[in-house]
């Protein structure tokens, strides 16, 4: 037993470092560790500066142009990013159809797609659930008729996050309505632009707009944009869903955030003494910074260990994702009745007009409302309980 | 002991309840807060009509002088429709204040004008920086001209920037922390020197931040005597807080009903999500936490008025530490069981979730009011 990092893997960090502290813009870094709303050239430009370093892709295999890095190494590149203030990456594209496509995808679709996912070109999103049917996602309904060389697909897909900026949706179709639900779902591959496509806004209890309703009538799908088999979906849904989950432990973003909760407790004043010197709320502050080192390391071991994953990486997303509600309850008590005012203008990074309180108190209460759909998306928290008790207990 | 609501009690609890439902639905709310203004002049004049603006004001100034559990009554059923107008200001904060300390002539120029719902005031307390500790007033107060100059910031200033007048603290003597040496002045929101930035907050109500840069007051602008008002100001948050904590039950248990129709309705693996038992146990979690929270709302309410002061410090700090932590558990847990709806803008539920988040950071979140019972433990001989 050893809980240090080899001496490679310091050096690895080294590295990341210096290319964050050489290359990572100030403008960026600003947006991101301000939490400021982020235009859509803010996410493509630092894409662009990745691509051209050759680290794209830190969970992909170099033949398809990634990295090829190790699961620790693409931990401690995404620690890295998220503690200088680097935007996060598309996840929908380089982390959740790319693998598909990889995986289960032919020769012409990881040609034509995979290069505009790398360079941040294409930007995707993800239709899968749909108004009636979220944690029960196999009850899904959008159909999709064969004609000719053409699929057919009418229906709706709900909360979907860049829906208004993406080129491309990877969708959970239904092409059969025979034998179970699982068994009639195939993964298609659709353009935003086709006709027949219109995208509604949703607004969250923040005031923001980050998802959508997508709406298909009548749109033709070109056949070769079925990945793997027709029917077969499911299987490829699942495969994504483990890969969503072992990233939604965001140890990263939580550590990010850590530091600025201890920075917040030093700066926000409590009268005469700063915050941090205030016992009952840095009793809060040790809790959360314990639960972020047991989740830290338990990350690390269910990563190396040699069996992979599998059903425990559930473990990651309850308390990965109840951790990071809770960082930012606690951003937000720590601001106290400063984080009651609602300034929309001031998440935009020319604001200068007058707020209450500090920058910190202006994000703080949208942004604990925001992560309550922390515990809600990729598997509802009790979706993922149910899978600990079903397949790791065996109940 | 009785728990029991009088008959005028039962009554206003009814009417008022039939006026929420019917003329303050989910749309009207919406666009209240879309104007900016921060109240509606229609329910405002009506809330004045039905006689709720002069409540708690003696008979001598057009008021029924009505009690803490009147306000109590009037509290939840606006916490069930989330009203968004200034009765907490004005009424509860202002009005009280000037109620329990004002002189006759203040009295007279200020209740009846407020019982009309011709006068929006606001209480100015708060300070950048402080917290919640009430005794952290560094805005000064100078002798001149006669009367007073006023200098210093205020902030959480609940539906300050709507005030006509505002009622705002300044240390007369002492320094920041001391108890004594808290004087109130009455300054008109338009006073040469005031600047006032107003705020919507994440609830569809409005806050602000004061600016005092010499402010003038003649003499007469003082409320209560000089150097004591402490105590004063502690039991105006206090009515504020019970009347907040009735604000929550009502939001509590909306939110309860609206839960537990949309866990009836929704279908997800061929059946309502309210039969799976993990959601049932979280619901009657939420149902008991309720019901907690009504019991620490009707014992903040009636000791709210009280002039005992270690008593009313403990229940009123109780029921505000234990309500937000009810309303905390509920609030997410309701969230939570309307799954991707209840992060949407569009439900009933997600705006009360954040009201009810904003009771907890308002006069003092639970944290705060922990702290205030631990301390009386401490002073408790054995």
């Amino acid at each position: 037993m050893n809980l240090n990092y080899t001496p490679e893997q310091d050096a690895f960090r080294q590295e990341v470092r210096q290319f964050l502290n050489d290359k990572l813009p100030d403008d960026i870094r600003e947006q991101v560790q301000k939490r400021l709303r982020m235009p859509k050239s803010t996410t493509e430009r630092w894409q662009k500066i990745l691509f051209d370093q050759g680290w794209g892709a830190s969970n992909w295999p170099t033949e398809h142009g990634g990295t090829g890095w190790d699961a620790v190494q693409q931990l401690i590149f995404e620690e890295e990013c998220a503690m200088a203030g680097a935007p996060r990456q598309l996840d929908f594209g380089l982390r959740m159809v790319a693998p598909v496509i990889m995986t289960f995808g032919n020769e012409e679709q990881k040609q034509r797609f995979l290069p505009g996912i790398l360079s941040g070109e294409e930007w995707w999103c993800q239709g899968y659930s749909e108004p009636g049917a979220g944690s029960d996602l196999a009850s899904l309904r959008t159909s999709a008729v064969r004609d000719g060389d053409h699929y057919v697909v009418n229906g709706q897909k709900t909360w979907t996050t860049l829906g208004q900026h993406a080129e491309w949706i990877f969708c959970l179709v239904r092409t059969s309505t025979e034998g179970k639900p699982q068994e009639g779902i195939s993964f298609l591959l659709i353009h935003m632009d086709d006709p027949g496509i219109s995208v509604r806004p949703i607004i969250m209890l923040d005031g923001e707009h980050e998802i959508n309703e997508v709406y298909f009538d009548n749109v033709r799908v070109p056949v070769a944009n079925l990945v793997g088999k027709e029917n077969q979906g499911w299987t490829y849904a699942k495969f994504l869903l483990g890969h969503e989950r072992t990233g939604l432990a965001n140890v990263g973003q939580s550590k990010s955030m850590m530091a600025r909760l201890k920075a917040a407790a030093r700066e926000e004043r409590d009268g005469e003494r700063p915050l941090m010197e205030n016992p009952r709320f840095r009793d809060r502050l040790a809790q959360l910074d314990m639960e972020l080192q047991a989740l830290d390391l338990t990350v690390l071991r269910i990563l190396t260990d040699a069996k992979g994953p599998g059903p425990a990486a559930s473990i990651l997303k309850i308390r990965g994702t109840e951790l990071g509600q809770n960082l930012y309850e606690l951003l937000m008590e720590a601001t106290g009745h400063d984080a009651m005012a609602h300034l929309p203008e001031a998440l935009d990074a020319d604001y200068n007009g007058p707020r209450p309180g500090s920058e910190n108190a202006t994000i703080a209460a949208g942004e604990y409302f925001n992560m309550r759909k922390l515990t809600i998306f990729g598997g509802s928290n009790e979706i993922q309980r149910g899978i600990i008790s079903k397949l790791v207990l065996g109940l | 002991m009785d728990f029991t609501l009088t008959e005028e009690q039962q009554m206003l609890q009814d009417s008022l309840r039939r006026f929420v439902d019917n003329e303050y639905n989910f749309d009207k709310r919406s666009e209240i807060i879309a104007t900016g203004k921060g109240l509606d002049k229609g329910t405002w004049s009506a809330l004045a009509e039905m006689g709720l603006l002069a409540f708690t004001f003696p008979e001598d100034y057009d008021g029924l002088g009505g009690n803490a559990v009147d306000t109590m009554v009037v509290m939840e059923c606006f916490g069930r429709g989330l009203l968004v107008e200034p009765y907490l200001a004005t009424v509860v904060l202002a009005g009280g204040l000037i109620r329990d300390a004002g002189s006759d002539a203040q009295k007279a120029a200020l209740l009846p004008a407020i019982a009309s719902g011709e006068k929006l005031m606001a209480l100015a307390h708060h300070e950048p920086g402080n917290r919640y500790n009430l005794n952290r007033v560094n805005t000064e107060a100078k002798p001149s001209n006669g009367g007073y100059v006023l200098n210093g910031r205020k902030t959480a200033v609940i539906h300050g920037g709507q005030a006509d007048q505002l009622i705002i603290s300044a240390r007369t003597s002492g320094s920041a922390g001391d108890a004594s040496g808290q004087s109130l002045f009455l300054v008109d929101a338009g006073a040469s020197g005031l600047t006032i930035n107003d705020f919507a907050t994440h609830d569809g109500q409005r806050t602000a931040d004061l600016v005092l840069e010499n402010v003038q007051v003649p003499e007469n602008a003082l409320v209560g005597p000089l150097d004591q008002a402490a105590p004063l100001i502690e039991k105006a948050f206090d009515l504020g807080i019970a009347a907040i904590c009735a604000e929550a039950v009502g939001a509590m248990e909306a939110l309860n009903a609206t839960t537990l129709a949309y866990s009836k309705e929704r279908k997800q693996f061929g059946v309502p999500i309210a039969k799976f038992q993990v959601l049932q146990h979280r619901m009657a979690d939420m149902f008991m936490a309720a019901e907690q929270a009504r019991t620490m709302a009707i014992l903040a309410a009636t000791n709210a008025d009280s002039d005992d002061r270690e008593q009313r410090r403990r229940a009123i700090s109780s029921a505000k530490a234990l309500i937000g932590q009810y309303a905390r558990e509920l609030g997410q847990s309701a969230v939570q069981i309307h799954g991707g709806m209840g992060v949407t803008e569009e439900m009933f539920c997600s705006h009360l979730f954040k009201r009810l988040t904003l009771i907890n950071l308002q006069f003092g979140n639970s944290d705060y009011h922990l702290e205030q019972v631990s301390n009386l433990l401490l002073a408790e001989t054995a």
